[in-house]
C-alpha cells in the first residue's frame, strides 16, 4: 500500500467517524439523562444515577402505558386498513393501463406535497361537523392520507413486476379467487407488503399535530405525552418517555429490514418519519 | 365491466385522498375566503390574505420558514452525496457502519428534537464538553444554537435526520451502477474530480433530486420541529398558523387557514420550481 492511499483511507476513515459520531450524538444525552439524578453544570457525566425516571414513566400515574397503548391500537388499525387499501390500488396502478392514470397518480401524490398542517386545520372543521372530532375514530381517519402516497407507491412497485400468470394457472387448475390469492398473490406480493406496512405504521407512530389538532387532546397518543412532558421540565422524565418511544419504531425496522431494499422510490416513506 | 376494474381497485384510496386530503383542504381555502355557507358566510372576499399579506408577522414567518426550508435542503442533500460516496467501497467494519448511518431512519422527529435540545442548550451536552476544554466559563458564555436568530436548532435537526434518508437513496443507486463506468472513466485518463463530476454525479441526481423534494415539503410544513427548537418570534409559519387556529379568537381562523393555504402555495410553487431546475442541470448532465 502506497503513502498516498494509506492518507486517503486514513481520511475517509475520520470523516465516516465524524459523520457516524454527528448521527448518534443527539441520542448520548437522552440515554444518559434518563438514568440521571442529578446533573448539575458542568459536569460530564451525572453526579448520582437513579431509576426515578424509569420508575415514574412506567407508573400509573404518568400516563405512559395508557398513551403506548393508544398508540399502538392507532397505528396497528391504520397500518392495516392502508395495506388493504394499498394492495388493489398499487395493483391498478402497477398492472394496468386506462384512461386518467396520471390524473389519479397526481392526486395519490399530492399529500406528499402539501403540508399535512394545510389539511388538518379543514379537516377539524368537518370533522366537528360530523362528529369525529376528539375521537379515536377521528385522529385514525387523518392519519390515513399522508400515508397513501407511500403505501401505493410500494404495491405499485411490487406489481409492475408482478407476473400475473402463476394466477392464471391456479385458476385453470380450479382454485377460486380466494385460494389464488391466498397462495398465489399474497406470497409474490408479502415482502412488499411487509414495507408498505412499515411505512404506515411508522408515520402513523410519529403524528403529532394532526393527532393534537383532531384529538383535541383528548387522544392521547406517545408523542401528545411526549410533548406535554417535555414542557415540564423534568428532564429525566422526558428522555425516559423519548426511548420507550423510539423502541417500538427501531424493532419493527428490524424486524422488516430484510424486505428493504432502498432500491425502491417507496423509500421515500421515511421522510415523512 | 373489464374497463371499469382499475377505477374500481382504486376507489377505496381514491375516497380516503377526496376526503381527508382534498376535504380538508377544500374546506381550508373556503374558509380562508370567508366563504361557509352552513353558518351563513355567503359572499366570500381576501380579508384574510390582505390581513397576513400585510401583517409584518407573518412576512417575517414566511422568510424564516423559506430559509430554513432551502438550507435544510441544500445542506442534507450535500452532506448526504459526499455520506453515499464514504459508504459504497468495502472496507474494514462497513456492515457496522452502514447500520449505524441508518439507525435514526425511524426515529421520529420528536425525539430527534429533544436529543438536539439536551445537546445545545447553554447548561446542554455541547456546553459542558466546551468547559471542559476551557473554552466557556459558564453556561452563558456557550452561543446559542437553539431558540435562536439564525435557526441553528432547526436546521441541525433536520440535517441530521435527512442526511441517512437521502443517503440511503445514494447508496442504493451507486450500489445499481457499480464500478464499471468509473474504472472506464479513469482508463480514458480522468482524475478523481473528473470521475465524480462527469461520471457519478449524473448518475446520482436525479434520484438526490426526487427524494430531496420530500425533504423540502416536509421542511416546509413540519410543525413540531420549529415549535420546539424555535424562537418566538418570528415564528415558522406553521407554528404562527397553529397559533392563530387555535387562539380563543375564533375570527383569527380565516387567518390562520389562509396561512395553511399560503404554506400549501409555496411548497407547490417551491418543488415545481425545483422540479424545472433539476429537470435542467439532469438534462445538461
Amino acid at each position: 500500500m502506497t503513502n498516498q492511499t494509506r492518507l486517503t483511507h486514513l481520511l475517509r476513515w475520520l470523516a465516516l467517524s465524524a459523520l457516524l459520531f454527528w448521527l448518534l450524538l443527539p441520542l448520548i444525552p437522552l440515554l444518559i439523562w434518563s438514568f440521571a439524578f442529578r446533573w448539575p453544570f458542568p459536569l460530564l457525566l451525572p453526579e448520582s444515577w437513579s431509576l426515578r425516571a424509569w420508575q415514574i414513566a412506567f407508573s400509573a400515574r404518568s400516563g405512559m402505558l395508557a398513551a403506548l397503548w393508544n398508540s399502538l391500537v392507532i397505528a396497528v388499525a391504520v397500518t392495516l386498513v392502508s395495506m388493504l387499501v394499498s394492495i388493489p390500488a398499487g395493483r391498478a396502478m402497477g398492472m394496468h393501463r386506462f384512461r386518467g392514470k396520471r390524473v389519479v397518480e397526481f392526486l395519490l401524490l399530492a399529500p406528499t406535497i402539501v403540508p399535512p398542517l394545510a389539511v388538518v386545520l379543514g379537516i377539524h372543521v368537518l370533522f366537528i361537523r360530523y362528529g369525529l372530532a376528539d375521537t379515536r375514530l377521528g385522529v385514525m381517519l387523518v392519519h390515513l392520507s399522508p400515508i397513501m402516497p407511500y403505501a401505493v407507491l410500494v404495491m405499485a412497485g411490487v406489481f409492475a413486476n408482478y407476473n400475473p400468470e402463476y394466477e392464471e394457472q391456479a385458476r385453470s387448475l380450479g382454485a377460486g379467487p380466494l385460494r389464488t390469492f391466498w397462495y398465489v398473490t399474497l406470497p409474490a406480493i408479502f415482502p412488499g407488503m411487509m414495507v408498505a406496512g412499515l411505512f404506515a405504521f411508522l408515520i402513523s407512530w410519529s403524528q403529532y399535530i394532526t393527532t393534537l389538532l383532531i384529538g383535541g387532546g383528548f387522544i392521547k397518543t406517545l408523542p401528545i405525552l411526549l410533548f406535554a412532558v417535555a414542557g415540564a421540565n423534568d428532564t429525566a422524565l422526558t428522555a425516559a418517555i423519548s426511548i420507550i418511544f423510539v423502541i417500538p419504531a427501531l424493532l419493527l425496522l428490524l424486524l422488516t429490514a430484510r424486505y428493504l431494499t432502498g432500491e425502491d422510490a417507496a423509500a421515500g416513506g421515511f421522510g415523512r418519519v | 365491466m373489464e374497463r371499469l376494474r382499475p377505477y374500481l381497485m382504486l376507489s377505496p384510496a381514491l375516497l380516503i385522498i377526496m376526503l381527508f386530503f382534498l376535504g380538508g383542504l377544500g374546506v381550508g381555502l373556503m374558509r380562508s375566503l370567508n366563504y361557509m355557507p352552513i353558518i351563513g358566510l355567503t359572499e366570500p372576499n381576501l380579508d384574510a390574505y390582505v390581513g397576513i399579506l400585510t401583517d409584518r408577522t407573518f412576512l417575517r414567518s414566511l422568510g424564516l420558514t423559506l430559509y430554513i426550508a432551502i438550507a435544510s435542503t441544500a445542506i442534507s442533500m450535500t452532506l448526504a452525496v459526499a455520506s453515499g460516496l464514504l459508504l459504497r467501497r468495502s472496507f474494514r467494519g462497513k456492515q457496522v457502519m452502514t447500520f449505524l448511518f441508518q439507525l435514526n431512519l425511524p426515529i421520529p422527529h420528536i425525539v430527534g428534537a429533544i436529543g438536539i435540545l439536551f445537546l445545545f442548550t447553554q447548561g446542554g451536552f455541547l456546553a459542558r464538553a466546551a468547559h471542559a476544554v476551557h473554552l466557556i466559563e459558564q453556561p452563558a458564555d456557550f452561543p446559542a444554537l437553539v431558540f435562536d436568530r439564525y435557526a441553528i436548532g432547526i436546521i441541525a435537526e433536520y440535517v441530521w435526520k435527512e442526511i441517512p434518508f437521502i443517503g440511503v437513496v445514494v447508496l442504493a443507486i451507486l450500489q445499481a451502477v457499480g464500478d464499471e463506468y468509473e474504472a472506464l472513466a479513469q482508463t480514458l485518463g480522468a482524475n478523481r474530480w473528473q470521475r465524480f463530476r462527469h461520471v457519478l454525479l449524473p448518475l446520482i441526481l436525479p434520484g438526490v433530486l426526487s427524494v430531496s423534494v420530500i425533504v423540502l415539503a416536509f421542511t416546509l410544513g413540519a410543525y413540531e420541529i420549529p415549535f420546539m427548537l424555535g424562537r418566538s418570534f418570528p415564528q415558522a409559519l406553521p407554528v404562527l398558523a397553529v397559533r392563530s387556529y387555535t387562539d380563543p379568537d375564533l375570527n383569527q381562523r380565516p387567518q390562520a387557514m389562509a396561512m395553511a393555504i399560503v404554506i400549501t402555495v409555496f411548497s407547490t410553487l417551491l418543488i415545481l420550481a425545483y422540479m424545472e431546475l433539476s429537470r435542467r442541470i439532469v438534462r445538461k448532465e
